[in-house]
């Protein structure tokens, strides 16, 4: 759904800004791990792309507003942290593929790296519906960059917190704590939201454990609904063939065991289609075609 | 009175000028959620080539002044894939569809010209010639008329009869008017103006070029005055020879700029990855603008730039 929202809150979130609007279209539909894709700059912008945060909550007041959580570092985001009380934003959503949530009561560790966390606290609702339990660890650089752990530590079993200075929990990134968390939890299924290299040592290090990860990756998008494809990365799956997909459809929440985590950022060379790729068994192809294929 | 929108893709009539550009929409199903495909004049398919490729990694595309780099590499399912879900999908919602075709040798584009005439209902081809050529050192076949004419000549000769064929020119040559005679003496029974242009972004804090690919297409409105001169030039050269003008549209206003240059219809691209419901909403704005100017036949208005300027009384 493409909606034009009114603005009512930007406030300050420690580090960070949370955006309020009203989207009653997006709210009714939204499932936690979706996200929504906003258009910055104003109507006659010279920023092209959109801007992708994921959905922090939704609440039903004013018929559904939704709220994202965002960091003022670019221009686009910078504008999005001035708009005020009933300006207007240009939004698409929800758009993704949400958290699958388990059938049966299970034990959930929610994993979330700065305010790439934000989706887990809806997801943590849906969970407690559920009958499941959530433990929360949370990383950041800072203290002061650890979203959410309030909100973690009411609506959570447990909470863990790490900060790469020490400055609040323990010293380093949240995979030092991932072990001792999963062992003392018993946990069963992993929900994870942080930068690749942090998702790829937690689903290592699940693997180890045989415990399933939801990962919710964070690649730039340019649009969100799937027409640019700007946010491709390598996934393997469910019949074992590589095919290179988009974030913004596919995901953003992906199996942890099926992404190519060590492969992201380059065309795996048995993706489907990559260069040289022969689904025919037809004889490779001559010299000169080879060499300008890619 | 409504304006009479109608427009002409070579022989084939459709109901507006307003096309969703190749590869700004897809295969069609991402933009259903946002307006009814079968209100536009056409949808422009990505480019298909024979077989289903990964394209370039990512990094893919950045943002640039009132533009997008985009170095994606053609990724696509391949022409099989293409035939049995996407077309038939688009075929069902009632879209008129422009099959974008690309490919590495004369050969490629002949296989998918044969390929796309078995399919029915294809509306129209577009010939991207903005593909290096696997024969020639990978020189871009849209860079050499010669090139460009092997292409559009194999396609027509290959197509049926009855499908029009729309040669799609970079404008990343000194001069563009060769390039459409090439074309046009070839066979083509239309031409698309403009491809992206080639351009570059470097990011200082990493010292290294932002795209994986390196170089990329730069669309959008940084492109458009670029799009309408070489749009204004083609039609200078050859008034009877049907343009689509492509590049940097985002209102009715700018899709007039193109029809008055000499465009008989119009693509929609960049605008579509900023607001999914672009096409629509130029649609609109177009025929609001006409109905404002008392005009009530659209095909009256294009190439009205080239007339003689009236003497004012």
């Amino acid at each position: 759904m493409q909606v034009r929202g009114t603005v009512l809150t930007v406030r300050r979130v420690d580090a960070y800004h949370a955006l309020t609007f009203v989207a009653p279209a997006i709210a009714t539909r939204f499932r936690p791990g979706q996200f929504v894709s906003v258009a910055v700059g104003g109507p006659s912008s010279a920023m092209l792309g959109r801007r992708a945060f994921a959905v922090h909550d939704v609440r039903p007041d004013h018929g559904g507003t939704v709220e994202f959580i965002f960091e003022a570092v670019g221009p686009g985001t910078s504008w999005l942290s001035g708009l005020r009380a009933r300006d207007v934003l240009d939004a698409v959503g929800p758009l993704g593929r949400p958290f699958p949530v388990p059938r049966d009561p299970s034990s959930c560790l929610l994993l979330g790296v700065g305010y790439g966390g934000s989706p887990l606290f809806a997801l943590a609702a849906r969970l407690r519906e559920r009958g499941c339990t959530a433990d929360f660890l949370l990383g950041a650089a800072s203290a002061d960059r650890v979203y959410g752990a309030l909100t973690a530590r009411r609506i959570g079993r447990s909470l863990t917190i790490t900060t790469s200075d020490g400055s609040l929990g323990a010293r380093g990134s949240v995979t030092v704590m991932l072990e001792q968390v999963i062992r003392e939890a018993r946990t069963e299924v992993i929900y994870a939201c942080a930068p690749v290299p942090v998702l790829r040592e937690v689903c290592a290090l699940a693997a180890r454990y045989e415990i399933p990860v939801q990962a919710c990756v964070d690649v730039p998008m340019a649009c969100g609904t799937g027409v640019c494809m700007g946010c491709v990365l390598p996934v393997r799956g469910t019949d074992g063939i590589t095919r290179i997909v988009r974030a913004c459809v596919d995901g953003p929440v992906f199996r942890g065991d099926l992404v190519r985590w060590d492969d992201i950022g380059t065309i795996p060379f048995d993706a489907l289609g990559a260069p040289g790729w022969n689904p025919r068994g037809s004889p490779p192809r001559t010299d000169t075609e080879t060499r300008h294929a890619g | 009175m409504p304006v009479d929108m109608r427009a002409r893709l070579g022989h084939v009539e459709l109901p507006n000028p307003v096309v969703a550009a190749a590869g700004c929409a897809g295969a069609g199903r991402e933009l259903a959620q946002f307006l009814d495909v079968a209100r536009l004049g056409a949808i422009t398919t990505k480019s298909i080539m024979t077989e289903p490729r990964t394209g370039n990694p990512a990094p893919r595309l950045t943002q640039t002044p009132s533009g997008l780099l985009n170095a994606v590499g053609l990724q696509g399912p391949g022409i099989d894939a293409f035939l049995q879900r996407d077309l038939p999908w688009l075929l069902s919602r009632g879209a008129r569809v422009v099959v974008s075709i690309a490919g590495g040798t004369v050969r490629d584009y002949a296989e998918l010209a044969t390929r796309q005439s078995d399919a029915a209902g294809v509306c129209a081809i577009e010939v991207n010639l903005s593909c290096p050529n696997a024969e020639d050192a990978g020189r871009v076949f849209a860079l050499d008329p010669v090139a460009a004419g092997h292409v559009v000549a194999a396609v027509r000769g290959n197509a049926r009869y009855d499908i029009p064929v729309f040669a799609k020119l970079s404008p990343d040559v000194t001069d563009i008017v060769p390039v459409a005679s090439a074309c046009v003496s070839a066979g083509a029974d239309g031409l698309c103006l403009i491809n992206t242009m080639l351009g570059m972004a470097i990011d200082p804090a990493t010292m290294r070029p932002v795209l994986a690919g390196m170089y990329g297409g730069l669309s959008g409105p940084a492109i458009r005055p670029v799009a309408v001169r070489c749009v204004w030039q083609v039609h200078e050269a050859f008034p009877a020879v049907p343009l689509i003008g492509v590049g940097g549209v985002q209102t009715g206003r700018d899709a007039l700029e193109f029809l008055l240059a000499g465009a008989s219809m119009v693509g929609v691209g960049t605008e579509i990855v900023h607001d999914p419901s672009a096409c629509s909403r130029v649609l609109r704005e177009l025929e609001e603008e006409l109905a404002a100017m008392g005009i009530d036949r659209l095909a009256d208005i294009v190439g009205q730039a080239h007339a003689p300027r009236r003497i004012a009384r």
